[in-house]
């Protein structure tokens, strides 16, 4: 990361009177973007010191695009990525444990996994050119070419049902639910997966969403590590070789907005626990929404700014009510929840949604003081480079500029839009995003037994 | 106090800890979590440090920040862009050695370490097992303890415990300082004489051996809990890795548990997801093995599982020692050491790509006075090991007699239970 030791340097002479932003001259960090031929799209950091490389390829097949009644088939077909290759040529077959084996053997990781948005692989590989193509070759079997094997579906799906059971026994998760229910709506993001949603779920159902969904042509490639432009591509080419060729991608069908709440709404939900579970919150907004920022900057004050925010401050600093405090915009294609959360002795539950209740009213009203937004700007512009000190935060960051097609200087252009702020731009932003008379309250606990 | 620098140039930024030698096993009964509450109360002030402002203070450098406590020790760090270092380092001097704060921040804080608890430990039922199983394996030697504390002795806590504490156990000779990142070794050094070099020590109390007796034979307990799924644990005891040259036998054996782990449970599809989780008549949802042999207290060797639906947590366990008996008769295969192996070498490449990761390898080797390089000479060590050291391993210390079991029985949600009342006096007002 040579480059980014430049802008370091470049810190240093700009003296100590410099404005804070000078010291992340984010135009320096060189992320290469370009389209391949079958239409992916790729964005590469080189970052030569360490001899690996971290690539994510991300599709638009998120469990927001699970059919009705079927929710778990997105990250069904992601787990199934791990089941078994067909043969490829010389390669034979793999079965999960030869799978598991080979990767160990390469002494890689891969993964795939879905969210609310994207199905995503991930590889982490080391770039030694011998280990680094096997790794790609062999990545490029699950992802294109998955063996599909039937009799594993059974299994899996006995396994996760169970889990799913298992988890329901957890304040945490009934919160969850009930407050995913409750803010969503019938929205893809707040439906959850059932023991009886899997069971609707084939392995056909499955073959049928990957070929629908995972293609060349939606594909967007980050890639950070040590290596070249030249070795990317190739490196690319392999890990989508085994994708069928496509003539273009029709898009896919829109998936409905969230439809915000009319009304508030709380839910009182009996349970023996140690601690009631509390969730107060709103649909929130879309990543893509030019309000981003300050809203960033908001709910940092709010309640996302660890052990400095007025949640913490308020819940556990004067009041010693619950451990854990927090807020946060879940933003994504759809404008994901706003939530607070928190976990208290049952007694201590109306005590605490009260106080945060009225934390979360008067911030909205009020907005940041100067010196909490001077704060705010303190911490997230001084600490701008502990977003991409590692190989891997990089790659979370070209990842996000990648799937939500924000600007090449995206990470430039940040430290100069959170500086402009205002505290009116805050709280104008907030307000018009947060109305504090119609959220959704959840509180789990407190059941006697 | 003894400061580790280890410069990573990548990026304009570095990770500035403070590791202590002094951890839950160095507590005594009836102030258990004590460590850990005094790590929370750094946060709350010293003689110039308002509660808080610590805190406060950090974020303006743009810093992150936190703190953990183990069994073995205790840790606090930032992570800074490396043009504040020794703004961090004159802040973590200073509570290092003028820890102060008013009676009332206790008694609040104290309330936000039984929320700890209760949300770790006590809303948890795996976690619940494994704190019996500590309590139930352990007689004599503080590892029994649970590191945030019983919960009547958080109860009957006093500020001045903590105090006491913070007072005996934090002194320079029984700390060190480790920084990574973007820095320059000589500067990072006269930094570190500038605010930690004048610190004034006082002598430890005797840290007494508290040596675990022998196990005579097999112990059982069983958690009811609510939960849907059932859990059983298995806990050996076993030998420790004391030191990473001059290796005894018991170091020589402890290195072959990692290995016999590694072999059980260290990729997908390695022997205990084969046994265990697979196949029409399998007994699992998962299963798992851990081979916890580096600490300054006794060693154990773990062994996990969830009965799969119709399954019992007695057919797991049998499962789970079938395994080892498998290895102790038949051994393993070259291929799977070589496999193990070449994780570890990809690990150690993966790992320098978090400066946050070296500087916790160097505080934790510091801690069991391991030298610089123990991570090098420990990959150096178990490349040496051998498909017969492994088989020797496994028939060695997998008997009954050294063995604690632990059975998650699962409760019903809604079957009466002990309820966790508060203590008379603890509830706020």
């Amino acid at each position: 990361m040579i480059t980014i030791k430049k802008i370091a340097a470049r810190a240093l002479l700009a003296g100590a009177g410099a404005v804070f932003y000078s010291h992340s001259a984010w135009a320096l960090l060189p992320i290469q973007h370009w389209t391949e031929g079958n239409g992916a799209k790729v964005y590469l950091v080189e970052s030569p010191v360490i001899p690996m490389v971290d690539v994510q390829i991300d599709f638009d097949a998120g469990t927001r695009r699970d059919p009705a009644g079927q929710s778990g088939l997105a990250s069904a077909v992601a787990m199934m990525a791990s089941k078994g290759v067909k043969a490829l040529g010389n390669a034979p077959a793999l079965d999960e444990n030869g799978l598991g084996e080979a990767w160990a053997d390469l002494g890689a990781n891969f993964e795939a996994a879905a969210d609310n948005d994207a199905l995503h692989y991930t590889l982490r590989s080391l770039t030694d050119p011998p280990l680094l193509d096997q790794a790609a070759r062999l990545a490029a079997r699950q992802i294109g070419e998955p063996s599909w094997p039937a009799d594993l579906w059974p299994r899996d799906r006995a396994r996760w049902s169970a889990s799913i059971k298992e988890s329901l026994t957890r304040p945490s998760t009934v919160a969850a639910h009930a407050f995913g229910a409750a803010v969503y709506g019938g929205h893809p993001y707040g439906v959850r997966t059932t023991a009886e949603t899997l069971a609707r779920i084939s392995v056909a159902d499955m073959q049928a969403f990957h070929s629908q969904h995972i293609a060349a042509c939606r594909a967007k490639v980050s890639i950070v590590g040590a290596v070249t432009r030249a070795q990317a591509q190739t490196l690319v080419a392999t890990l989508l070789s085994r994708l069928p060729a496509s003539t273009g991608c029709a898009p896919l069908p829109p998936v409905a907005e969230i439809a915000a709440l009319t009304a508030p709404a709380e839910q009182n939900i009996p349970f023996t626990s140690a601690q009631a579970h509390v969730l107060i919150g709103q649909p929130g907004f879309q990543r893509r929404d030019p309000d981003f920022v300050p809203l960033l900057v908001g709910n940092h004050i709010l309640g996302g700014g660890g052990f400095v925010s007025r949640l913490t401050n308020e819940v556990r600093e004067k009041r010693g009510l619950s451990y854990s405090v927090y807020s946060y915009f879940a933003s994504g294609l759809h404008a994901g929840a706003f939530t607070v959360g928190l976990q208290t002795r049952p007694d201590q539950a109306a005590q605490a949604v009260q106080v945060s209740r009225d934390v979360i009213a008067r911030f909205v009203a009020e907005g940041p003081t100067e010196a909490e937004l001077r704060a705010a700007k303190d911490k997230l512009i001084g600490g701008f480079e502990l977003r991409i000190d590692s190989n891997k935060k990089l790659l979370g960051n070209v990842a996000n500029i990648a799937w939500n097609d924000l600007p090449l200087d995206y990470l430039d252009q940040w430290a100069k839009k959170v500086e402009a702020l205002t505290v009116a731009d805050v709280r104008t932003a907030m307000a018009k995003k947060l109305q504090p008379e119609r959220m959704v309250t959840v509180v789990v606990g407190g059941k006697q037994p | 106090m003894q400061l580790i620098v280890q410069p990573d140039r990548r990026a304009p930024t570095a990770v500035h800890m403070v590791w202590l030698r002094v951890g839950s096993m160095d507590e005594v009964d009836g102030v258990t979590g004590v460590a850990h509450v005094l790590e929370h109360m750094l946060f709350k002030g010293t003689k110039t440090l308002q509660p808080g402002e610590f805190s406060r203070r950090v974020a303006a450098l743009g810093g992150r920040e936190n703190a953990f406590t183990s069994r073995d020790y205790t840790g606090y760090y930032q992570q800074i862009p490396s043009n504040r270092l020794e703004d961090v380092m004159k802040l973590e001097s200073d509570r290092f050695a003028n820890n102060q704060w008013p009676d009332e921040e206790f008694k609040k804080e104290i309330e936000v370490v039984k929320e700890e608890r209760r949300l770790r430990t006590e809303d948890q039922p795996r976690a619940m097992l494994a704190e019996q199983l500590f309590a139930t394996t352990f007689i004599a030697a503080p590892y029994r303890r649970p590191i945030v504390g019983w919960m009547s002795d958080l109860d009957a806590m006093t500020p001045d415990d903590v105090r006491a504490f913070y007072r005996q156990w934090y002194t320079p000779t029984n700390a060190a300082v480790v920084v990574a990142g973007d820095v320059d070794v000589a500067q990072v050094r006269a930094l570190a004489e500038k605010y930690y070099g004048s610190l004034p020590t006082h002598v430890l109390p005797a840290r007494k051996p508290r040596a675990e007796p022998e196990q005579k034979g097999l112990r059982r307990i069983a958690v009811k809990a609510p939960a849907e799924q059932a859990y059983v644990a298995l806990a050996f005891r076993a030998p420790s890795l004391r030191r990473v040259d001059n290796l005894t036998d018991a170091d020589r054996d402890a290195l072959a548990l990692m290995v016999l782990s590694a072999v059980f449970n260290g990729y997908d599809g390695a022997r205990l997801d084969r046994a265990l989780t697979q196949g029409d008549n399998r007994v699992a949802d998962s299963a798992s093995s851990s081979a916890m042999v580096t600490g300054r207290g006794p060693s154990l060797f773990m062994l996990s599982g969830v009965p799969a639906a119709g399954k019992t947590a007695q057919q797991v366990e049998d499962a789970l020692r079938a395994e080892v008996a498998r290895v102790a008769q038949g051994g393993v295969s070259e291929a799977e050491l070589t496999r193990v192996k070449t994780q570890w070498i990809a690990s150690t490449v993966y790992e320098r790509d978090s400066v946050m990761s070296q500087a916790q390898e160097l505080g934790g080797n510091w801690v069991q006075g391991f030298p610089l390089d123990a991570n090098e000479r420990l990959l150096a060590l178990l490349r040496t090991v051998t498909p017969a050291q492994v088989q020797a391993v496994a028939a060695k210390y997998f008997g009954d007699d050294q063995l604690t079991v632990a059975t998650l029985l699962p409760q019903p949600l809604d079957a009466p239970r002990p309820r966790a009342l508060p203590a008379p006096g603890a509830a706020r007002h």
